[in-house]
């Protein structure tokens, strides 16, 4: 295998592993904050790129105008799905919340299916797309737009949990809920705000997608591989999530290169990383980053 | 014994309190309810047959994913996959020439080797890292279906045999059902034993507070992998039974949204209750016909139009068993078998409720 060839690979998993990686950390925004495991973390994207690709294709909004009202649209759908769906199974056994999740994950995947169709939809052309060339490969500008928005989101989130108010106060509430209670942090307005954030970062994910690859229901098995990626970083640890996203990225391209030249055992892209998951489960089952949950009686 | 309940708790031995049918009254209706069924054939038509064999097939995979679920509290999103090992692991062992009624006994503990080396994760992992453990299985367990030609026929699918006793084939829905039938009474009942043992009651104390089960010395490594394999067993004589009904299995069927209408099923029948994996079961096979109905209803006026109801009624079931578990997680979290019990009581104090 020739060294260029590699190298295009690891890029083409770090362009897909960084947007892994966003959707990785607003999934564990939400676990964090609630303790909720997400199964519907990948319909936060279809249902932002559609409702994107709607307002661009049958209303002809310019994309930015499109995009904000996209991104307002998801944060009342996130606060609305924490209200109405999870908030009365607060104190619940984890397979109720699981299941909840679920739910939501096949009612929207068909809610989707049933008002936009099956078939995938490209978005109308909003940037010119060319070739660049970096580091003696090519790749096109729209992957590079897309790594620069992933990164752009990365540092925002950084920023809004070292600085911000609401940033510290939902980072108190996932230390200990009573605590920070008791210091006057209103926790079921943490709750509603780390669905609300988790929705539009997706969305923004989902977009972008949309915008690369055209919009279909493909888009929510990036709520599936989120979970690879967060098993491999730690469940807990946003960190933890950009990296196991680049690096379920990473994995998956280079598998599937290496089953296609030497094992020909099947569709490698999407099934290596869940090898890899049952791996680290069985050998370090809370991650690259995660807490040791050590359990006392 | 008599045949009423008496309005108070009376039992006086540890047997009686622990066995199946507390009085004759609700074993003579059971009887009368089997009786019943039995006559189902004189009945119903072509159609309602095969509802009625679905919903005894997938009672029987809903009772394994309770077993696991309900009683031992550990999450399996992967149930399906193990159903689908056990259909294809019956036409493989019915094409070498194995009997079909054996063979369906073996797919089960076929599907259950499975489920232990699946189930190995389960002996350290609980609550949501099981789920994530067994969402990776499910994956990976139907890629193999799709690439394993020796194993499942490849995308072909593969062809089998109609279920054939001392001569007689049992190949048409009416007759098929009495297969199903046998099938369900005695897992049911297998079940319904499983938790009068110690085995049982230490699978429900490894759920209720695992830690203090472990200081009662009950083997934890031990009783959850024990619990993956009943789980998959159960799977596994289901998805052969499956098999013998459609005679044809296609590698597509075994999909994750079946996985979830198996865990739909215990979470609507109720979590831990053996007649509730059979009420979920019903509920679930017979949903999409509701859905299908409603419809029919609306067909050809303005709301189908403006809908699109008709082209869309594959959505529409789906969406409808995603509201079904939001719906009775957020209203009726224990199921379908605890409303059934307050009704019971309701009935027993009747007319003095309070």
């Amino acid at each position: 295998m020739d060294a260029t060839l590699l190298l295009q690979l690891v890029l083409n998993g770090l362009i897909v592993g960084a947007l892994y990686g966003v959707v990785a950390m607003s999934f564990v925004l939400i676990y964090k904050a609630s303790q909720v495991v997400n199964f519907a973390q990948g319909e936060f994207l279809l249902v932002g790129a559609w409702v994107c690709w709607w307002l661009l294709t049958t209303w002809q909004v310019p994309f930015w105008a499109g995009f904000l009202v996209t991104l307002a649209f998801m944060t009342l759908f996130g606060v609305l799905l924490q209200v109405v769906v999870l908030r009365p199974l607060i104190g619940e056994p984890v397979i109720s919340v699981i299941m909840a999740t679920v739910g939501l994950s096949i009612f929207f995947q068909a809610l989707m299916k049933w008002m936009f169709g099956v078939f995938a939809q490209p978005f109308p052309p909003i940037f010119e797309t060319e070739r660049v060339r970096v580091l003696g490969l090519e790749v096109q500008s729209v992957y590079l737009a897309s790594l620069g928005v992933s990164a752009f989101i990365m540092l925002g989130f950084w920023w809004f949990f070292t600085y911000s108010k609401h940033g510290l106060a939902m980072r108190a509430t996932a230390f200990d809920q009573q605590v920070a209670q008791s210091l006057g942090v209103s926790v079921p307005r943490v709750f509603a705000m780390s669905w609300a954030i988790s929705a539009v970062v997706s969305a923004v994910a989902g977009v972008v997608v949309g915008v690369v690859n055209g919009v279909s229901s493909a888009l929510s098995f990036y709520g599936i591989k989120v979970f690879p990626a967060v098993i491999v970083g730690g469940l807990d640890s946003v960190v933890g999530a950009v990296l196991g996203g680049l690096i379920v990225g990473v994995l998956e391209n280079v598998a599937q290169y290496v089953d296609a030249e030497w094992l020909n055992w099947g569709n490698m892209y999407q099934i290596a990383p869940f090898y890899a998951l049952i791996a680290i489960l069985l050998v370090k089952p809370y991650g690259l980053f995660g807490t040791r949950n050590i359990e006392r009686v | 014994m008599t045949s009423m309940i008496p309005a108070g708790d009376f039992r006086t031995s540890y047997r009686a309190d622990t066995t199946i049918f507390p009085s004759r009254g609700s074993r003579l209706a059971m009887l009368a309810g089997l009786a019943l069924l039995c006559a189902a054939p004189v009945v119903f038509g072509r159609y309602e047959m095969g509802l009625l064999i679905a919903i005894g097939y997938s009672a029987i995979a809903a009772l394994g994913l309770n077993i696991l679920v309900g009683f031992t509290g550990q999450i399996s999103i992967g149930h399906a996959a193990f159903f689908g090992f056990g259909a294809f692991s019956s036409a493989l062992l019915v094409e070498h020439h194995v009997p079909v009624p054996i063979a369906i006994w073996g797919a089960g503990l076929m599907t259950a080797a499975v489920g232990l080396v699946f189930g190995a994760p389960a002996a350290r992992l609980k609550g949501l890292y099981l789920a994530i453990a067994t969402l990776a299985a499910q994956f990976i367990l139907e890629d193999f279906f799709a690439h394993a030609r020796w194993f499942s026929g490849g995308v072909a699918g593969r062809v089998t045999e109609p279920y054939e006793l001392f001569g007689f084939r049992f190949d048409r829905e009416e007759t098929f059902f009495y297969v199903v039938l046998a099938h369900v009474v005695v897992l049911f009942v297998a079940a319904a034993n499983l938790m009068r043992t110690r085995d049982g009651r230490a699978l429900v104390a490894v759920r209720d507070h695992y830690l203090s089960a472990e200081m009662m010395g009950i083997n934890l490594a031990y009783y959850r992998t024990l619990s993956f394999g009943i789980a998959s067993f159960y799977a596994g004589v289901a998805g052969a039974l499956y098999a013998h009904y459609l005679l044809f299995v296609s590698v597509e069927a075994f999909n994750i949204l079946y996985s979830i209408q198996f865990l739909a099923m215990i979470i609507i029948g109720g979590l831990g209750s053996v007649m509730g994996s059979m009420m979920g079961a019903a509920f679930m096979v017979l949903l999409p016909e509701v859905v299908q109905a409603g419809a029919d209803l609306l067909a050809g006026g303005a709301i189908d139009r403006a809908l699109r109801l008709g082209a869309s009624i594959s959505f529409l079931r789906e969406m409808a068993i995603g509201a079904a578990i939001i719906l009775f997680l957020i209203f009726e979290p224990d199921g379908l078998a605890h409303r059934w019990k307050m009704i019971k009581a309701y009935w027993k104090l009747y007319p003095f409720s309070h």
